[in-house]
């Protein structure tokens, strides 16, 4: 254990340990760009160097490792003159109009500006301005916000392991874009929106449908509805706030309703319809010979993937829709019916921890009728937490408000599909119990939990042995496709989540996620489900009466016209 | 005499396209000896001779040759950078056109050193000429056996590929180049790992510079004892030198490490060109520290050389007379590295082109006091900061005028507050 020093301050810390994790552990801050815990070390901002006693230079203390009797000064006159430095350098080949920016007062750029006391730069701008790219969706990449600090081009590649974006050119013609310097929407881009996540300024963020929703919220002649996806209730409050992992379910409905919205859905609701419908197709599946594995469906990300680089296993994907869509096509037709409002003046909000849902909204196929969308306007978490902000509300002292019908009830299962292996855990809850016509012995399925890239189980129904598997990451979805593609995978059911932790780890969630702050979301998404009166979909009695009054079957005709949906090979163009 | 040819002392008797006139002044002998000799024993007589890295760091090659040699994890490979992407250095090209078997031999029994199956020869993509004599050299060795499968007979296994540049500056450093031959751009990697451990492909790699395996069969000829009484304490045996810039007799000369820098360039290079005076002289290429008339009597040495702690480089030494402006110089070696920055560090991506935007108003007459405080921090930075060799030693020139000449930058800024519109602010 090595003996080191930091700021005349004695220290003994784990050898192998970084400069800057020995200072963090201490609470010493660093300032870093170019860092971002659990990707890899790039080394390429130079923004926290410090000082070691009798050393010439300096180093990078994210990069460093500590050795025994080390001196280390992180605010010496030598390395602030020089990180400040390198940020009026950066700020000098930046679009500092910051009031103009999507992350302005939420950017680590400007926060380092500020820490460093730059006022005026020294350096005059050299910004050679290039075209923004807004081809799509659900990204906007601007490449003039850009610092080239290559987290997303890390994330892209060593996480989700489709390496979209890369560093382009070199010296300062350097440019961070798709090949070729096509938009995103040319390349097989997933919109998995985890660039957008790890960039430390506004250079990639998501669309933002703000605008469009505030305009439906003040238009007299619109009914405006909003759902919220399971992983909200566990993020949206550390945006605001209060600390990771706060379940903030009543709170969330109750931020909404002062929004302006109409009424507020639990997308938690469409989560069980979709376990009944894709637990029926995978009954169907084995009962029919197949094909198998069957494939979860809920991930938009994860489809356009599949529709991109392994369209050969299309035919393994659930057909049905995601919960999201689900619940925009109920809406608009069992509740427009119910409630009676034409379905034209219903609009849809969705709040999804994702942006890749902003693409999956906007499907032709997602719809009711061939014409009107399921869903018209999708907000990440990140977008909701602006307007709540926008709107002035004091979040934390908000009253828990309940969900409205037909979303009052929902199981603990739904609530599960937040998290990596939550779809799985929630479906074999119901096909086993259906198919064995038994009640559970134990509800939990614990091989199915926790952070593992790709999780395996086996589970006996009908005293058949079913081999399971959960990915989570595109990098790990890959492996899955192949395997499928190969005709080798030897499942019958597997998850698929693109982005890492699942949706509690999304592309659209808050700034700043980490592995630990996936944990602990995910924790309290057990922990709803845990406190659910109700843990399996077949037992919602919603769910049981929405069945009753207007689908009438599982995967019957009517499911098929509103809950199920078909893939494209994209492959080709 | 100045020069002492050692590893030069058969350039212009042998036909660098012939291996029987290579082996007709006892080629391939080295190699024969050292598989005698023993693993072993070659590392020990490196280590004997004190042998440094001729590329420029002046690494000790024992060390390096330790550290891949005691690795397990197999295969392991060995470069030869033949990058030489430093301008005013020639010397590499220059034994590489003249003598390509006796890096061959070099490098081979190096392998044998170390256990190595399987070596790259990175060659600058200008050097169409130096790229055919050694891959026809590579050639006519596999034919003959001394390279490939059971080499000599003696149960040793070895091939030579080479790998040719694509005009990347940067591809030079070992990390950059390294990922060049991985198929990749040409970025450096973040050290530790160092190669020794995971090079290219992530396995154990040795990479040395063309000069450093030509040297391993002289030490292997003369002993590792005799070729350390051969030139300083610190720097021993002999270094080529690309003598280039505004003398008389530019060219390639091999020294022993200690004569000044007077002696090469009066004696060997016959000083300067008639009717002009040198004004200053910059050592090791574009990277290198510029200094005045006045300390040219420095000797050639790895450690006297570490002005502004850049390194001896590959051994160039540029003349530049009185006809030529140092403004203008600064001006055109920022180009250049602002050309050939790769953009992935801060400094050397954004400090070099606003280095060159100060060194351009001093050019321009058109610097004030603060643009002299600002261009002395930033280089500062950009040395003290940058990810890989080129940023920072890309300021090295700039850091050191700004030490010996810094009455010309004065100089600039009281002519410029004369012109219209530059206001000393």
């Amino acid at each position: 254990m090595p003996n080191i020093k930091i700021n005349n301050v004695q220290m003994d810390v784990a050898s192998g340990m970084t400069i800057l994790e020995a200072a963090r552990l201490h609470n010493i801050e660093l300032p870093t760009l170019c860092y971002y815990p659990d990707l890899g070390i790039k080394n390429d901002c130079r923004v926290c160097v410090v000082e070691i006693e009798g050393q010439k230079g300096l180093v990078t203390s994210c990069s460093t490792q500590v050795r025994e009797g080390m001196s280390i000064k992180t605010h010496s006159a030598r390395a602030l003159n020089a990180r400040k430095i390198i940020v009026e350098m950066i700020l000098a080949n930046h679009d500092s109009n910051c009031t103009a920016c999507a992350r302005n007062m939420n950017c680590e750029l400007q926060k380092l500006a500020q820490s460093l006391n730059i006022e005026k730069n020294r350096f005059p701008s050299v910004l050679d301005k290039k075209l923004i790219d807004e081809g799509n969706e659900c990204l906007v990449r601007n490449p003039n916000r850009c610092i080239k600090c290559g987290r997303c081009v890390d994330v892209c590649r060593s996480v989700q392991n489709i390496s979209v974006l890369d560093v382009m050119g070199r010296g300062h013609q350097v440019t961070v874009s798709p090949a070729y310097g096509n938009n995103l929407n040319e390349v097989f881009c997933s919109y998995c929106g985890q660039c957008a996540a790890v960039c430390p300024v506004g250079a990639i963020t998501e669309k933002d449908d703000t605008s469009i929703v505030w305009n439906a919220l003040h238009d007299p002649d619109k009914h405006v509805v909003v759902q919220v996806a399971p992983a909200i209730r566990v993020s949206l409050g550390e945006d605001l706030g209060l600390p990771t992992g706060s379940i903030v379910t009543g709170q969330v409905v109750a931020a909404l309703k002062r929004l302006g919205f109409s009424h507020v859905f639990d997308t938690n609701f469409t989560a069980d319809l979709t376990i009944i419908e894709e637990g029926h197709e995978f009954i169907n599946r084995v009962k029919n010979g197949g094909p198998l594995p069957l494939v979860t469906s809920c991930c938009p990300g994860w489809i356009r993937f599949a529709e991109h680089e392994y369209p050969e296993i299309l035919k393994h994907i659930s057909s049905c829709k995601s919960p999201q869509q689900m619940f925009g096509a109920i809406i608009k037709s069992y509740y427009a019916e119910k409630a009676q409002i034409d379905p034209k003046n219903i609009f849809v909000v969705s709040v999804m921890p994702c942006t890749a849902k902003k693409y999956e909204a906007k499907r032709p196929e997602m719809s009711i009728n061939g014409r009107d969308l399921d869903v018209d306007a999708v907000l990440t978490t990140r977008e909701l937490s602006k307007m709540i902000k926008q709107m002035g509300i004091d979040f934390r002292q908000l009253p828990e408000e309940p969900f409205d019908d037909p979303s009052q009830t929902t199981s603990g299962a739904a609530a599960l599909f937040g998290v990596t292996g939550g779809v799985m855990e929630a479906a074999l809850r119901t096909v086993k119990e259906v198919l064995d016509k038994r009640p559970l012995a134990t509800i939990e399925f614990n091989d199915v939990r926790g952070i593992k890239g790709i999780k395996e189980a086996s589970v006996t129904i009908q005293d058949k042995e079913y081999k399971v598997a959960i990915a989570h990451t595109l990098g790990n979805a890959r492996k899955i496709a192949k395997q499928i593609s190969e005709g080798k995978s030897e499942y019958a059911f597997i998850e698929v989540m693109a982005c890492p932790g699942g949706c509690i780890g999304g592309g659209g969630q808050p700034y700043g996620t980490t592995n630990q702050k996936r944990i602990k979301r995910s924790e309290s998404i057990y922990h709803i489900d845990d406190a659910s009166i109700i843990r399996k979909s077949h037992d919602n009695p919603m769910i049981q009466a929405i069945y009753r009054d207007f689908l009438k079957e599982p995967c019957g005709h009517i499911s098929h016209e509103l809950l199920h949906t078909e893939y494209t090979n994209r492959k080709h163009g | 005499m100045i020069e002492q040819k050692l590893i030069t002392k058969n350039i212009g008797k042998i036909d660098p396209k012939s291996l029987a006139s290579y082996m007709a002044f006892n080629g391939y002998k080295m190699l024969r000896k050292a598989l005698r000799l023993g693993k072993e024993h070659i590392i020990e007589q490196i280590e004997i001779a004190r042998l440094r890295g001729r590329g420029g760091a002046g690494f000790p090659m024992a060390s390096k040759l330790k550290a891949v040699a005691t690795q397990l994890v197999t295969p392991k490979y060995m470069i030869c950078n033949a990058d030489e992407g430093e301008p005013g250095n020639f010397k590499d090209r220059y034994l590489i056109e003249n003598n390509p078997h006796l890096i061959i031999e070099g490098m081979t029994i190096i392998a044998y050193a170390t256990g190595i199956e399987r070596g790259f020869v990175y060659i600058r993509g200008e050097y169409k000429e130096a790229y055919d004599v050694l891959a026809s050299a590579i050639e006519a060795a596999r034919e003959k056996g001394l390279l490939g499968k059971n080499i000599l007979r003696k149960g040793m296994n070895f091939d030579i590929e080479i790998r040719r540049g694509a005009g990347s500056y940067v591809c030079g450093e070992e990390f950059a180049l390294i990922e060049s031959i991985e198929g990749k751009a040409g970025r450096t990697r973040v050290k530790p790992p160092f190669p020794t451990t995971e090079g290219l492909f992530q396995k154990p790699t040795l990479i040395n510079n063309v000069e450093t395996f030509a040297t391993v069969p002289t030490i292997i000829e003369m002993g590792g004892k005799a070729f350390s009484a051969i030139g300083t304490e610190s720097s021993t045996g002999t270094k080529l030198i690309s003598l280039s810039g505004n003398v008389r007799h530019k060219g390639v000369y091999e020294v022993p490490f200690g004569v000044s820098l007077r002696d090469v360039i009066k004696t060997l290079g016959g000083g300067a060109e008639k009717g002009r005076k040198i004004r200053m002289v910059q050592l090791s290429g574009a990277c290198g520290p510029i200094i005045p008339e006045y300390m040219l009597d420095m000797t050639i040495d790895y450690d006297r050389f570490e002005i502004f702690e850049s390194k001896t480089g590959a051994g160039a030494i540029i003349v530049i007379d009185d006809r030529f402006d140092m403004f203008e110089i600064l001006v055109r070696i920022g180009a250049f590295f602002a050309h050939e920055s790769c953009g992935k560090c801060t400094p050397c991506r954004e400090g070099i082109f606003q280095m060159n935007r100060l060194l351009e108003k001093f050019n321009e007459y058109r610097a004030t006091e603060a643009d002299l405080q600002l261009l002395e921090t930033l280089a500062r930075t950009i040395h003290q900061t940058s990810l890989c060799g080129l940023g920072q030693t890309a300021a090295t020139a700039t850091i050191s005028t700004l030490h010996y000449f810094r009455s010309k930058y004065i100089d600039r800024i009281e002519k410029s507050s004369l012109q219209e519109g530059v206001t000393n602010a």
